[in-house]
């Protein structure tokens, strides 16, 4: 008797153990970072994904963004990573990618949905892999506190602006209502090249190798460090911090202290649930320089490893996440720009987003045709954030007063091709 | 070794019972199997039984470690695994020293490290003597005859607790433009100061955080030191009417002097390594006023696209170099000390 | 140590105030400002919504605006005092902002609105605390988890700690073997090493052992201090030798000489490393964060901290769970400082 009751105890104890694996289970894990509420959204989707499909399991991970640039890296490399995970280092992480053609359901409506960001996302050299696909499609562009500009009584500047009309509109404006940061840009790589590229510079030479320093590029380097100079940009951002470090304004601009903030499309939905009532805020077009009118595109994709042990689990997952339905409700719950080119031809419905709100993702959205093809090309480009990183450090020195612009062009141009030769070794 | 405070306090006896009874448990265990391996071995021999499980964690987790870094240090490429990067002999410490003065890092290849080693010096220079001047006054005045002495010397030791980034993240909130500290200036009618953008103004408060943080382990290393002194000889110069500037000069610190070593080797040798404070609170900046040579590490190692595990692993071992040095030197001052 | 200093202090008349005591006492009072406010500010703080945490000045407590109900408004109003056109100031509930006006109404009297200029009023605020930056998190994480893995990762790696050091130590202070001096220059050579700069070193060894995602990943690399070691061999070199001899005599074994005798007689060079041990396993952020990247072995620092996003960092959620992880480490000090303090002092750290 005694010992049947044991027996059964320890097949009890048992089955509870494998109780994940009763049915076979695969289980499938996502690395994943948030700005804002996607976490929550994808989390619920994913809940609707198990439900259908009682045999993957899925694990969203979420962690800081920090173990996303410093430490997936490192993991993958030695093949520890995740199954699939939102990275914004698209260039680096590609080389570890899961090329998921051969799984997915119907490569054709990937080719067709998401096929200018594909390439982003693809190890140097191949022109044909599906690897994942964005969650967001990021567009730099500026935010401006209307409510400033009616209070100073200055008339803020057309669509077709140029940066130099901004400077001096939102210093004016600054100047009479005593806001602190009259033009505020966040140290980023991203939204100091959507300066370069409308002010005309390359980036890249026609056999696609980094030739970052042309005249386009020193226009804006020189633009950038004379607004530090004249008072039109503050310090705190470019000036304050060494490195790489990132430095953005979104709570100086929500406390009102900012004209005119240079950053992104990702700020709306933070904007519309914390400035409230307090002001009027507007996303404008990216304003113009010598060559173009153009923005940087950019943005997180969610991308599915080759160490995986069940691709096919990978690929379904993937399938649901990148289906049409579920993707536009992914996108309208955390206010995203869609990286889906149905879903964006359609014009997607943000149902929770203010009216403000829906203004800025619509300017944000119609900004993606005004994307220049360089803008395109840089952010495709596998080593673009050693040029991200090179010109933020450098610049930033700069403008802190630790040597001229010269020096630092110099200092960005050694950066670049000692980082890159590491890289080919 | 004053016996002046052995008796642990009810509360502390209950917390430490809480882990020694099962490291008691433990031990009882083990009791029978070491008495036969003494049996075995012999009484002389059991040094290494001793000595070996931590010997082999530290193998494992240190030294092991530490050869890889070397191994690093001498090889290239984004490998991560020492079979994936080629051989380069001594590039990465070449890079390291080409300099054009070394007096300039502007003129230097690798500028950043040597930014981070002057200011790391400059950093552990201000921090030292800061920390040994204020745990000193702290001590001294703890050792007078005031009341609470228990609730102040706790107020003094409760930052040593915090973890840095908490400590880093609560200045930051003091000295950033629209924090407490320029609240306090803008209401008695002073100018907004930039705390954090100002170089000259970052420096200041990276050493002063790092002393609010730190001074109480050394108030408490000074106290016992200064509890130590042997009373008759403060009687003797009372009778001598001595001043008590010569007092303190005369009999205070040359017998405080033991403990003042170990406040300024330790205090050096955190200086050098300081790294999670100051990246929490100035970010390296203002430009690179506050870049610390661990952060350049840091830096080359992790944040960059292509994470170049071989320079950083080159300037680690200089860096290491340095501070066994360091270490030597304190070792022979103790010596020195002791003998004399 | 009461007699030095009442000798020390001896020529002072009783009762009489000497400028040396008012000094000492005005620097303990700063002493106490500077080292708590901080600290305690930034637990305020925690409390503010926020919008409230980015007004400026800051306000000393945790304040936000005051809203009414009024009549034929299906939502609460914000309260604003106005200064009217005439001087004078009233208290009015704001309908709506349009561009640089505000319609508002007077929340005794509705029906009649008012428009004001929105530079002419100021929000009228109440005390009221954010607790929803606890909630919030709490919920959203598998909190109890976090928290079991950090106090599982702090005990077990805070005991494993204790009895290797204190073995090794007691070797190193009790016997003269071959290879000492090796080891102790091998102990002290690594005293200085941070751990930042061996990261990627250590995690090539702990991917190798298969330890990844385990929490013994983060337990046994940390195990082996060197400055357990020095510290502890330091104190027990003070420990007399007759008592070690005399037990040898009565037939104990090394081992039992070790834990019966060694081991209590160095309690509280044992309680100082237990502290510092716990603290250290307790704040570790970087660490953890390279081996662990499974939700279900994150550690509280890891899990509280994934709302640092790429560009923003939810502030008000991140000084809320800076104050969570503080908490047992204000009671672990509340409960014990002077046990540790007098440790520190006792352990001379010669």
């Amino acid at each position: 008797m005694q010992g049947k009751h044991w027996i059964s105890a320890l097949a009890l104890t048992a089955g509870l153990a494998m109780g994940g694996t009763a049915f076979a289970q695969t289980t499938v894990r996502i690395a994943w970072y948030s700005d804002g509420n996607e976490g929550e959204v994808v989390a619920d989707l994913l809940k609707r994904f198990e439900a259908q499909n009682k045999d993957i399991k899925v694990v969203l991970d979420q962690v800081p963004y920090k173990a996303i640039t410093e430490n997936l890296p490192v993991q993958l490399a030695s093949g520890q990573g995740p199954d699939i995970a939102r990275v914004v280092d698209l260039g680096g992480v590609a080389r570890y990618a899961l090329d998921m053609r051969p799984y997915l359901k119907d490569a054709a409506y990937w080719e067709k949905n998401f096929g200018p960001f594909l390439p982003w996302m693809r190890p140097e050299g191949d022109s044909s892999a599906i690897t994942g696909f964005m969650t967001q499609l990021t567009v730099t562009g500026p935010f401006v506190n209307k409510t400033l500009f009616e209070q100073a009584g200055i008339a803020m500047p057309s669509a077709k602006a140029t940066w130099e009309d901004w400077g001096k509109a939102a210093k004016a404006v600054a100047d009479k209502v005593q806001a602190p940061f009259p033009l505020a840009m966040d140290r980023s790589g991203h939204r100091f090249f959507s300066v370069a590229v409308s002010e005309g510079a390359k980036v890249l030479d026609d056999k696609g190798e980094p030739a970052v320093i042309d005249d386009g590029f020193k226009r804006a380097a020189k633009r950038v460090y004379d607004w530090h100079q004249s008072g039109v940009m503050k310090k705190e951002l470019w000036g304050s911090v060494s490195g790489t470090a990132y430095r953005g304004a979104n709570d100086e601009f929500k406390n009102a202290q900012v004209v005119m903030y240079h950053s992104g499309s990702w700020q709306i939905a933070q904007f519309d649930k914390t400035v409230g009532d307090a002001f009027d805020w507007v996303a404008v077009p990216s304003p113009c320089g010598a060559g173009n009118c153009s923005g940087m595109p950019g943005g997180a994709g969610l991308v599915a490893i080759k160490t995986t042990k069940s691709p096919e689990a990978v690929a379904k997952v993937m399938d649901y996440l990148a289906s049409e339905p579920v993707l536009s409700e992914f996108y309208a719950r955390s206010l995203f720009v869609p990286g889906h080119l149905g879903i964006a031809a359609k014009g997607l419905d943000y149902k929770d987003a203010s009216p403000q709100a829906k203004a800025a993702l619509k300017v944000f959205s119609d900004q993606v045709a005004e994307l220049s093809p360089v803008a395109y090309k840089l952010q495709g480009y596998v080593n673009n954030r050693v040029i991200f990183n090179a010109v933020i450090s450098r610049l930033g020195q700069a403008i802190s007063g630790e040597g001229t612009l010269d020096e630092a062009y110099k200092r960005i141009e050694a950066d670049i091709a000692q980082q890159i030769a590491e890289r080919k070794k | 070794m004053a016996p002046a405070e052995t008796k642990p306090r009810r509360e502390g006896a209950v917390a430490a019972g809480l882990l020694a009874a099962p490291l008691a448990l433990l031990m009882r265990l083990v009791d029978g199997p070491m008495g036969a391996l003494q049996r075995l071995i012999g009484e002389r021999r059991m040094a290494y039984v001793f000595i070996l499980p931590n010997l082999a964690f530290f193998s494992l987790f240190v030294f092991l470690p530490l050869i890889i870094n070397v191994i690093f240090s001498v090889t290239g490429g984004a490998g991560l695994f020492p079979s994936e990067r080629p051989f380069v002999g001594a590039q990465q410490y070449g890079y390291l020293f080409d300099c054009g003065s070394f007096l300039d890092p502007s003129s230097c290849r690798e500028d950043h490290f040597w930014r981070g080693v002057s200011n790391t010096a400059r950093f552990t220079l201000f921090q030292v003597t800061a920390m040994v001047l204020f745990s000193l006054l702290t001590a001294i005045v703890l050792n007078m005859k005031i009341r609470a002495r228990g609730f102040f010397r706790a107020v003094y030791f409760f930052p040593v607790l915090l973890s840095p980034v908490v400590v880093a993240l609560t200045w930051k909130w003091i000295l950033q433009r629209d924090g407490l500290l320029n609240a306090a200036i803008t209401s008695i009618g002073g100018e907004r100061i930039l705390f954090l953008v100002d170089p000259s103004w970052a420096m200041f408060w990276i050493v002063f955080v790092s002393v609010w943080a730190h001074m109480g382990f050394y108030t408490l290393i000074l106290l016992a030191g200064l509890q130590a002194i042997p009373a008759d000889l403060y009687e003797a110069a009372e009778m001598d009417a001595t001043p008590r500037w010569r007092v303190f000069w005369r009999i205070t610190l040359p017998l405080l002097w033991p403990n003042m070593i170990v406040v300024i080797v330790l205090a050096l040798i955190k200086g050098v390594q300081t790294f999670d404070e100051v990246f929490v609170l100035t970010g390296g900046g203002p430009g690179t006023a506050t870049l610390m040579i661990v952060h350049y590490i840091y830096e080359t190692a992790f944040a960059n696209q292509v994470q170049n595990f071989g320079l950083a692993a080159a300037a680690s071992v200089v860096l290491g170099v340095v501070l066994f040095a360091l270490t030597l030197a304190q070792l022979a001052a103790s010596r020195r000390k002791g003998a004399a | 140590m009461s007699l030095v200093t009442k000798l020390a202090t001896a020529r002072r008349k009783p009762g009489r105030w000497h400028w040396t005591d008012i000094a000492a006492y005005a620097y303990l009072a700063l002493g106490v400002v500077l080292m708590f406010g901080p600290v305690l500010w930034l637990g305020m703080s925690s409390f503010k919504t926020q919008a409230g945490l980015l007004e400026f000045p800051p306000s000393l407590l945790p304040m936000s605006q005051k809203e009414v109900a009024v009549p034929g408004q299906s939502q609460k109003l914000p309260l604003f005092e106005v200064e009217m056109p005439d001087g004078s100031k009233r208290v009015l509930a704001q309908v709506r902002r349009i561009g640089i006006q505000a319609q508002m109404v007077d929340p005794e009297k509705s029906g009649e609105t008012i428009r004001v200029p929105i530079d002419k009023r100021t929000p009228v605020r109440e005390f009221k605390l954010a607790t929803e930056n606890y909630t919030e998190p709490l919920e959203r994480f598998a909190f109890t988890r976090f928290l079991w893995n950090s106090v599982f990762v702090t005990l077990v790696a805070t005991i494993i700690t204790l009895i290797i050091n204190s073995m090794a130590a007691y070797a190193l202070s009790i016997y003269e073997f071959r290879g000492k001096t090796a080891v102790m220059l091998m102990v002290i050579g690594t005293l200085m090493i941070p751990i930042t700069i061996i990261l990627v070193p250590v995690y090539l060894v702990v991917t190798k052992l298969g330890l990844v995602n385990s929490l013994w990943a983060v337990i046994l690399p940390g195990a082996a201090t060197p400055t357990g070691v020095f510290l502890l061999r330091q104190y027990m070199l003070t420990l007399p030798r007759d008592l070690i001899e005399a037990a040898r005599m009565d037939k104990a074994s090394e081992w039992q000489i070790y834990w019966r005798i060694v081991m209590p007689l160095a309690m509280p060079a044992l309680a100082v490393l237990a502290i510092f041990s716990i603290m250290w396993r307790w704040n570790e952020f970087l660490w953890p964060l390279a081996v662990l990247t499974k939700t279900e072995s994150y550690t509280l620092q890891i899990g509280l901290n994934a709302f640092q996003g790429e560009l923003q960092t939810q502030w008000h959620y991140l000084l809320a769970m800076t104050v969570v992880t503080l908490l047992p480490v204000a009671l672990v000090f509340v409960f014990l400082q002077r046990f540790i303090t007098t440790g520190i002092a006792n352990t001379g750290m010669k």
